[in-house]
């Protein structure tokens, strides 16, 4: 609260209570929408149940590793158009490396592609900030480069996973679905301590106003850097997917992630100017989108025409955002 | 005082710093030296090269030459982070939080103590929630937030760049509070203002900048505000004479300050009325008329509302109160698309916001022209090279570039923008300081070419940052000060002394002799 004996500095404040919840309004509402749809889906399918959950949080996974990777580098302000690509390449190079390896030496694998990528992450940044060309441009540069590579590596689909490191990221643990865990996972441990530390807080700030923080003492580069190098490992982990729930590699496997993961990310309430949202409002996207086309499979629906249905929720989600923001702010 | 115990020995000592951007010199050679315990202003009027020493200081640009030196030891500043090293913090004109970042997320951003900027503020007494995000707070809060973050930092020198600018008189009586007791605590302030009442209230001494140099340090409390602006303004100042050229650039004037001009203006046609135009925080009741064949300047420090006052003249943004005439109709235009239909069009500051960079000259020139020139879709280029033939040739635009506009020189981009008016045709134009940046030749251009638009009936409100200027072309002129009209007076009148004193809210001091 502010003295009020000075006019003139009100803090406008549209809701005087519950402002956490409004700050996340959009996570919630998206949550309770992926929610309520859950439940239509039950209602519609009885017969609902774990294993079904099972194959949704499978065909979600790599879309929701995808969704987060952008939503790190959208929220520095930049954009990253080689998320699709570079997935690609994850996938073909673990495939062939994992061809005819144990489950042990998969993970070890998987470690040291995850480690590669954010090597090649980070580099993405540091040619942006060096050379001040756009994101756009050097990550669609980029994304040629990867796809290419993926292709020159794998011309045909091949190679193979063992199945204890595809159990690993699309099996079950317990009752739960590992690619649940691996989400809570990369939340958790990849994703709080960046969000929680002076990183994170510095992501922030250069998406929000590069300016500021500049002046704030900021090392801006620095912190851009490191946006795509935290988009790497979650691309990386995506390409894993891959992987795992398809068991060998494709040189097109990701190709179509890195325009839905720019729509999870808008759909999860990230502002794609940067420094507004959070990572759950995506990730909840990614399995809303997913979990969509999926009813809309089981209900007979071509599906080229459940593209038509994403396209359009995204529209009108964002559209009606805008038009309450629009009416918050006249108000 | 303590300064007297130890005076060979400066706080900050800046020597011979100078900064280019290709070729225009931003600063020259600016020496300073801030004591211990001592509050000093930086002067100077527009352009003399204040906010780059100040971006110098900050770490925000490189010095070309010179020397920094803080209690004895030289300081090399690669960056803003590397400020706090040296003992300085920075309240920067614009804001320098995070507007998606609450409170506690932008003082932990730059290492600040929060138990400290929370002392401040209590000193101030204020309070803020450190849970609000920043870009919910209205500005001057942000102002007193930024300037406790500063100060929390306990830097030896704290550097404060128009801190008042945004703030009410009691906010600013809370802040002067606070320096003084940072005075008495044996700190420094390095205080920029154009207010020269504040300056003289809570500063000790001051460092007048002059064409990218100083030209002077005094103690304030034994000069007057008249010496103060004598010493901004230079030798000239010395002459009261009426319309006088300035300096060595301005050469023979454009058939000097006719006086029936003016009387020959009152019995035209009146073509812009403006009553009580108001904007939250910029303007505050603007009123003027202006008629056809006059031109009538604005003259204003920054930040005063003069972009405010021309953008609602010419549909950028809506004024909240107030209506504007032109030729006796009301004009309330939703975009500059109603104010061009109306015949108010304007000549921007960044011509890049006017132009189209990659296209021709003769395309810049026709674009509104593309409201009539088409007939059902079809550019008529005939007609369109005709028009736009006949404004080259009457502007005089040197052609040799006119493939790329981007490659022309900035006075003859500056020159395409009038040229478009003169083909669509206008009765009003809005001038925003249109020879910013431009070389003295093209600029004396531009200024017949003003006058000679106001000869052929057109009306023109001209802002210029250039204070000679104003006597140079204008018929009459309005000092605004804080978004209001403080005064206006014949242009014959407006020397730059004058004006100066004006610009800086002092109207009810006479001018010198």
């Amino acid at each position: 609260m502010t003295d009020p004996s000075a006019p003139g500095l009100e803090v406008r404040r549209p809701m005087a209570a519950g402002r956490a919840i409004r700050r996340s309004a959009w996570t919630v509402t998206i949550v309770g929408l992926l929610g309520a749809l859950l439940v239509v889906e039950k209602l519609v399918h009885p017969a609902l149940n774990v294993f079904d959950m099972q194959s949704l949080v499978d065909g979600a996974l790599p879309l929701c590793l995808a969704a987060m990777a952008q939503t790190a580098v959208v929220l520095s302000g930049g954009i990253d158009l080689s998320v699709g690509p570079m997935m690609s390449l994850v996938n073909v190079v673990s495939a062939l490396l994992m061809t005819h390896a144990t489950s042990g030496q998969a993970v070890l694998i998987a470690l040291g592609v995850v480690a590669a990528v954010v090597a090649a992450g980070a580099l993405t940044g540091a040619v942006i900030v060096a050379t001040g060309v756009p994101d756009i441009i050097v990550t669609l540069a980029t994304g040629f480069v990867w796809g290419g590579l993926a292709l020159h590596v794998m011309p045909i689909p091949g190679g193979a996973a063992p199945a204890g490191f595809a159990a690993l990221m699309t099996g079950q643990l317990g009752s739960v679905p590992s690619g649940l865990v691996v989400i809570v996972a990369a939340l958790a441990f990849l994703w709080e301590p960046v969000h929680r530390s002076p990183a994170g807080l510095a992501l922030y700030a250069v998406g929000s106003n590069r300016a500021a923080a500049y002046l704030s003492g900021v090392a801006v580069g620095r912190a851009r850097v490191a946006a795509y190098a935290l988009g790497g490992a979650f691309a990386a982990l995506g390409g894993l997917a891959l992987t795992a729930s398809t068991t060998n590699g494709n040189a097109a496997s990701g190709t179509s992630y890195t325009l839905t993961s720019v729509a999870a990310t808008v759909l999860g309430g990230v502002s794609l100017v940067g420094g507004r949202g959070g990572m759950i409002g995506p990730v909840a996207a990614a399995l809303l989108l997913t979990l969509i086309n999926t009813l809309l499979t089981f209900e007979g629906v071509d599906p080229n025409f459940s593209l038509v249905v994403q396209g359009a929720i995204v529209v009108l989600v964002v559209m009606v955002a805008g038009l309450v923001l629009v009416r918050r702010r006249g108000a | 005082m303590r300064r007297h115990l130890t005076p060979a020995m400066n706080l900050l000592e800046v020597r011979g710093v100078s900064k280019r951007y290709g070729a225009v010199v931003a600063l020259r050679s600016a020496s300073l030296t801030v004591a211990p315990a001592e509050v000093h202003a930086l002067l100077g009027a527009n352009g003399a090269g204040k906010s780059t020493l100040v971006k110098i200081l900050t770490g925000v640009i490189r010095p070309d030459a010179g020397t920094i030196e803080m209690g004895g030891r030289p300081v090399h500043l690669t960056s803003p982070a590397s400020a706090p090293g040296a003992g300085l913090a920075a309240v920067f004109q614009d804001p320098s939080l995070v507007p998606d970042l609450t409170v506690r997320q932008n003082l932990r951003l730059t290492g600040a103590d929060s138990a400290a900027v929370r002392r401040w503020l209590a000193a101030m007494d204020l309070r803020v929630d450190e849970d609000d995000l920043v870009g919910d707070l209205p500005l001057p809060l942000l102002r007193m937030l930024d300037l406790a973050r500063a100060l929390a930092r306990e830097p030896r020198l704290l550097i404060l760049d128009e801190i008042t600018a945004a703030l009410p008189a009691d906010l600013v009586e809370r802040v002067f509070l606070v320096i003084r007791q940072w005075r008495e605590h044996g700190r420094s302030v390095l205080f920029i203002s154009h207010r020269l009442v504040e300056v003289r209230t809570i500063c000790d001494r001051a460092t007048v900048l002059r064409d990218g140099a100083d030209v002077g340090t005094l103690t304030l409390a034994e000069r007057t505000e008249q010496h103060i602006v004598a010493l901004m303004l230079g030798p000239m100042a010395t002459s009261d004479d009426a319309p006088c050229p300035v300096g060595p650039d301005t050469g023979p004037q454009p058939e000097a300050a006719a006086p029936d001009r003016a009387s020959a203006a009152s019995e035209a046609r009146l073509l812009l009325e403006a009553r009580g135009l108001a904007m939250s925080g910029a303007l505050r009741g603007v009123s003027f008329s202006l008629r056809a064949g006059e031109i009538l300047g604005i003259a204003a420090l920054e930040g005063q509302g003069q972009d405010a006052l021309f953008d609602c003249l010419a549909g950028n943004r809506r004024a909240d109160a107030g209506e504007i005439r032109v030729a006796g109709r009301v004009l309330a235009p939703r975009s500059p698309y109603d104010a061009i239909r109306a015949g108010v069009v304007l000549v921007p500051a960044d011509r890049a916001h006017a132009l189209l960079p990659q296209r021709s000259a003769r395309e810049n020139i026709a674009l509104p022209l593309y409201n009539r020139a088409t007939r059902w879709g079809l550019i008529d280029l005939r007609g369109e090279g005709t028009r736009a033939g006949a404004a080259i040739a009457r502007l005089a635009i040197d052609t040799r570039a006119q493939r790329q506009v981007r490659r022309m020189s900035g006075g003859n981009q500056q020159k395409v923008v009038v040229a478009r008016w003169v083909a669509a045709g206008f009765r009003v134009v809005l001038c925003f300081d249109p020879t910013r940046g431009i070389d003295v030749g093209t600029k004396r251009q531009i200024h017949r070419l003003l006058r000679d638009l106001a000869g052929a009936g057109a009306a023109v409100l001209l802002f210029t940052s250039e204070l000679p200027e104003i006597a140079l072309v204008c018929d009459r002129v309005l000092a605004l000060y804080e978004g209001r009209i403080v005064h206006e007076l014949p242009a014959q009148a407006a020397d730059e002394a004058t004006l100066l004193r004006l610009v800086h809210g002092l109207v009810r001091e006479e001018p010198v002799g």
